[in-house]
């Protein structure tokens, strides 16, 4: 495998851009994400004078699908322009080095870049038995994720392993595998849950980072809040069939073909924060898996993912009204039927006592004439 | 006044078999009520936000009030019209009175979203004075205490049979302070009904359109007043009957035959009255119209029906026909007190409201925990006329 | 003087000193109905309402309520206003005419809820006029939900510790926000501490300010517009007046709106009860007269000497 870094340079004829083709895509994808065109032109200039800003990108207990979507994304052809932006000075999937020379290369570049580098972190960290589970270099996850974050200017952790554990985290979690945030408790965590995160959320994570220096809107679990700030139900397309209470009843049936919506087969859209009704994946339109007509299984949620089953129903967080109203007079109030009886039975039977013994009273007093007082006449 | 009545307690075993069938309705009750608070209202009832008030207001507390006002109906006889002769029939009565009223505040209680804040009336009292629900709430709790103290003297009489104990002196002193300033306190059990049972009426006025017009008039306090009345005579005579039969007593035949006719002119003067106030109106077409104009139809088929039997003299005469003709009577107040709160009242066609079996359990709870409280004391206490007998009964 | 006579002075006296102390708030707690001076509303107009339901969703945020959810949770779809829901939008429907209509407390002039309430529990504002709910006076007797006609004020039966739930024009937003006028000529708190539903309806549908301002602007657009309204701004008597006005292109009875009458709904209960009870110089009276009475049926009775003994039997 080529040196990536040869790819480095604008200048380059074999895999570069010349300058308005590369100023181009730049707006492009930073439009994309949501950058305006100064800021993209900011981040242009930035890239053209050399200035790239270094990033140390750790691998822990992952299977690489973060990286792997990155790789693919192709319009336009970001994985140039990743290395035209930034320096990727330590990434154990895409550097040729290992062993060693990429031991020397973390250190060279966390000394050269202190305080300035972004650190990403991919994949969960074990903390059980103080982190044997996952070791490289000889040092424990645990401790290198510490010691590399402690002197990086931001920490983006992407993907849900990174963010809260993703897959290794789940029931019974052997080795107390748990994301980045836990362990890094001091540290302010730029976290992009989803299995994998969709890689242009994090580029414009990092293309506002390189461009303005700061970082997106976050929510209370570090998550941007331009991607993640909305739930799947609140952006879904099939939205409306939900409002209507048109539903796939099962995989297969008349109301699938037509598209309805998967909630009854359990779909966790409306539990889960994340963008791919919006974004979708591969740059392909209904590239996502209720697009594909399979229930959103919740990735980006800890709660949800690996968790709830897969068709299982979850509740609606903030449920809005339908299309339907109420009409001015909607009936409401309850008439039992045992009640009703109940009461009938009491008051006629109490009423109906009542006269008996008013009958009986009146026959004894037209009987017999007035007892004697000193009979124990007893009547009831 | 000097009133010759003896009083004597019934004697006798508690524990009967009729007491311990109420019982089980009163343990029922209970149940449903230790259900209703940890639940919440609805649970229990089938309360809703169209008929926020249900079985417990308009039976309970509206009808079980009136059921109670036989004191203040014989009170008036005796100590303002002066007729000495229904004296012993003041006793029993204030004791339905102080039950009635009594269970009442029970039942408030149940029916209340908030009691623990009910405190919060008599001391916050002054925050707005202008809702008739205050004026019923304070004059009701008043009336409670006002009846206990009418009613202390059978206390203090069995008492007072042990004078060397504590109790026996307490009893004694009792006595002489009740008997002091009676015409000042029974002038209060006479005032105080006359306000709230005419509040009960100002209460429906204030729900102004939602109160249909076959009920909605401003004569309501008045009429609710004289209802009350008509109720308070017919339970006497109906319990006079009763305790006669239950508890072997001899039977009041003569002088409730003569209450009976002070009834009819009652009856006829509120029937007489409905009728044209009705009338003018010009509400009366609806009486075959909708169900509203049928329960009017009721009201007033009930109250002639019961009056017509007090007004032929040969019937007023037959103890069977009192009963008879007091729980026509009776009924028929009541269909009026449940027609105002509860049939009359129209939060809009969408709504319907039918009390729920767990509601219905309460009430009936409350009804025999009465009855059972009226046994227990006229078996313990000297209330019932009539000397002493033999304590064997039924 | 006689111990009798002497005892009747001594209670006329004590029950003298009682009134004094009760007249004075029996007589001041009437409100006369008028329209407070700075009073606040809402006004609201049927023809430019696209029933988004915008308003009913802010009006949960902004007042911390949980979702009416339909039986199988899905929806949030309340059948009108309930314990959860202090506005909805309902929809009238028949062959000619469409009509969303919103429903929230109409803020009425002279409101039966709060004449009903025993302990002023719901309170009119005597500057804003907006009628304000305070738990820690309420027993949960629900008398209010008898008295209103527009059925505003709804009771938490499912809570084992249960209140009414009814809109107060977001009061609670309002804090240190003063009114101020604007270029609209309509007086505005600061966006965020006025009623929610008025500031996030897209088309201005339902709008707020002081009522006199309101009430210029409805009588100005049916001036404006008369073919496309019912010519009536409800709210203007109804009911005695209410400061949550409409505008409506179909008929106010259609849309669960009543003709209600000039006065307050409380106007004849108050009548009667004023006209009882007035200085409560009536039941003082009463009690008198049945005290006289009474001792004066004793001395026929017993015979003069009985009455200067005092004594008598217990009843």
């Amino acid at each position: 495998m080529d040196d990536l870094r040869s790819f480095a340079s604008p200048d380059t004829a074999e895999g570069g851009l010349d300058r308005r083709s590369f100023v181009k895509v730049i707006t492009m994808a930073a439009a994309a994400v949501g950058l305006n065109a100064s800021a993209a032109a900011r981040v242009a200039e930035a890239a053209a004078a050399g200035v790239k800003p270094s990033v140390i990108w750790l691998h822990f207990q992952e299977c690489t699908g973060c990286t792997e979507s990155l790789l693919r994304t192709s319009h336009p052809d970001i994985a140039k322009l990743i290395l035209d932006l930034v320096s990727l000075d330590y990434h154990e999937t895409l550097m040729a080095a290992s062993g060693n020379q990429a031991e020397d290369a973390l250190h060279a570049a966390m000394k050269a870049n202190e305080g300035k580098y972004i650190c990403v972190v991919e994949g969960a960290i074990p903390t059980r038995d103080d982190g044997i589970y996952c070791m490289i270099g000889g040092k424990t996850a645990l401790q290198l994720v510490e010691e590399v974050a402690d002197k990086a200017a931001a920490v983006i952790a992407i993907g849900s392993c990174a963010s809260w554990g993703g897959i290794p985290s789940a029931d019974p979690n052997p080795t107390g595998a748990t994301g980045a945030p836990t362990v890094l408790k001091d540290k302010a965590v730029v976290t992009l849950p989803g299995c994998p995160a969709n890689p242009y959320i994090f580029l414009g994570t990092a293309l506002q980072f390189v461009a303005l220096g700061t970082l997106p809107a976050l929510d209370d679990k570090g998550r941007p809040m331009f991607a993640y700030g909305r739930t799947i139900h609140e952006h879904c397309p099939r939205r409306a069939h939900f409002d209507a209470g048109r539903f796939v009843q099962q995989f297969g049936d008349e109301g699938h073909r037509q598209g309805w919506c998967l909630y009854k087969t359990g779909c966790k859209g409306p539990a889960t924060h994340a963008s791919c009704s919006t974004l979708q994946f591969g740059e392909t339109v209904d590239a996502w898996p209720i697009g594909l007509g399979h229930p959103c299984f919740g990735c980006t949620e800890q709660k949800v993912a690996f968790r709830v089953p897969l068709h299982d129903t979850v509740e609606i967080d903030r449920p809005t009204p339908p299309d339907t109203y109420p009409p001015i007079e909607a009936s409401q109030g309850k008439v039992g039927a045992v009640a009703t009886g109940l009461t009938g039975l009491v008051v006629g039977g109490a009423l109906g006592a009542g006269y008996r013994f008013a009958k009986k009273l009146s026959a004894e007093n037209e009987g017999d004439p007035p007892p004697p007082p000193d009979d124990k006449e007893v009547t009831s | 006044m000097s009133h010759d009545t003896v009083h004597s307690p019934v004697g006798g075993s508690l524990w009967t078999r009729p007491v311990r069938i109420l019982l089980v309705f009163v343990a029922l009750g209970a149940i449903m009520t230790v259900w209703r608070f940890a639940a919440g209202l609805g649970a229990v009832s089938n309360l809703n936000d169209g008929y926020p008030w249900g079985v417990w207001i308009a039976f309970d507390v509206v009808t079980g009030t009136a059921l109670g006002c036989g004191g203040y109906a014989v009170a008036l006889l005796v100590y303002i019209l002066n007729k000495g002769e229904y004296h012993p029939l003041v006793r029993p009565a204030i004791l339905t009175s102080l039950l009635g009223y009594g269970l009442a505040v029970l039942a408030v209680t149940i029916d209340l979203g908030r009691p623990w804040s009910l405190w919060k009336v008599p001391v916050f009292f002054w925050r707005w004075t202008g809702s008739p629900q205050l004026e019923v709430a304070l004059c009701v709790a008043a009336y409670v205490a006002v009846l206990l103290v009418e009613l202390s003297p059978a206390f203090f009489e069995k008492w007072s049979q042990s004078p060397d104990t504590g109790l026996g002196r307490f009893a004694e002193k009792g006595l002489r302070f009740v008997t002091r300033w009676q015409v000042w306190i029974i002038a209060l059990g006479l005032l105080l009904p006359t306000m709230h049972q005419s509040s009960l009426g100002t209460m429906m006025l204030l729900t102004g359109p939602k109160l249909d017009p076959l009920w909605f008039t401003p004569w309501l306090p008045f009429l609710f007043l004289v209802n009350c009345v008509i109720i308070g005579y017919g339970v006497v005579v109906l319990e006079g009957h009763l305790a006669s039969s239950a508890f072997g007593r001899p039977r009041e035949t003569e002088m409730l035959g003569r209450l009976a006719r002070v009834v009819m002119w009652v009856a006829w003067f509120f029937f007489a009255f409905r009728l044209i106030d009705v009338g003018l109106r010009g509400q009366l077409g609806r009486v075959f119209a909708d169900l509203r104009g049928f329960a009017f139809l009721v009201e007033m088929l009930l109250l002639a029906g019961g009056a017509l039997i007090f007004t032929s003299e040969t019937r007023r005469r037959d103890p069977g026909q009192q009963f008879l003709g007091g729980m026509v009577l009776i009924t028929a107040g009541v269909v009026y007190r449940f027609n105002v709160y509860l049939v009359g009242f129209a939060p809009g066609d969408e709504w319907s409201y039918f009390p729920a079996v767990p509601e219905l359990l309460i009430t009936f709870g409350i009804v025999a925990l009465e009855v059972v409280l009226y046994v227990a004391a006229v078996t313990v206490f000297p209330i019932l006329a009539g000397p002493r007998e033999e304590p064997a009964r039924a | 003087m006689n111990p009798g006579r002497r005892r009747a002075l001594r209670v006329l006296a004590g029950t003298g000193a009682a009134t004094a102390a009760a007249a004075s708030p029996v007589a001041a707690s009437r409100a006369s109905g008028v329209v407070p001076p700075e009073a606040v509303g809402m006004l609201y107009d049927t023809t430019r309402c696209i029933g988004c339901k915008a308003c009913v969703s802010a009006c949960l945020r902004a007042n911390d309520l949980e979702p009416d959810r339909s039986p199988d949770g899905l929806y949030q779809a309340p059948l009108g206003l309930n314990s959860r829901t202090k506005n909805v939008i309902k929809l009238y429907k028949d062959e000619q005419q469409t009509s969303y209509v919103k429903m929230q407390c109409m803020h009425c002039v002279d409101p039966a809820c709060a004449s009903a309430c025993m302990l002023g529990s719901l309170h009119k504002d005597e500057t804003t006029g907006i009628v304000s709910y305070d738990p820690s006076y309420c027993v949960g007797c629900r008398y209010c939900q008898m008295a209103c006609p527009f059925e505003v004020t709804k009771f938490e039966f499912d809570k084992a510790v249960p209140k009414i739930v009814k809109c107060e024009l977001c009061r609670h937003r309002v804090q240190d926000a003063t009114f101020t006028q604007t270029d609209s000529g309509f007086s505005r708190y600061p966006r965020g501490h006025g009623p929610a539903c008025c500031e996030v309806c897209p088309r201005e549908a339902v709008i707020y300010g002081k009522r006199s301002e309101l009430l210029a602007e409805a009588k100005r657009r049916l001036d404006a517009n008369p073919d496309a309204y019912v010519p009536k701004v409800y709210g203007e008597t109804e009911a005695g007046g209410t400061q949550v006005l409409y505008l409506s292109h179909v008929d106010f009875e259609k849309l669960g709106l009543p003709d209600y009458g000039d006065q307050g709904i409380p106007h004849v209960a108050y009548a009667v009860q004023e006209g009882i009870y007035k200085g409560f110089i009536a039941p003082v009276a009463l009690y008198t007269a049945l005290g006289l009475v009474m001792l004066r049926n004793r001395k026929k009775e017993d015979g003069p000497d009985a009455a200067d003994s005092g004594k008598g039997v217990a009843p």
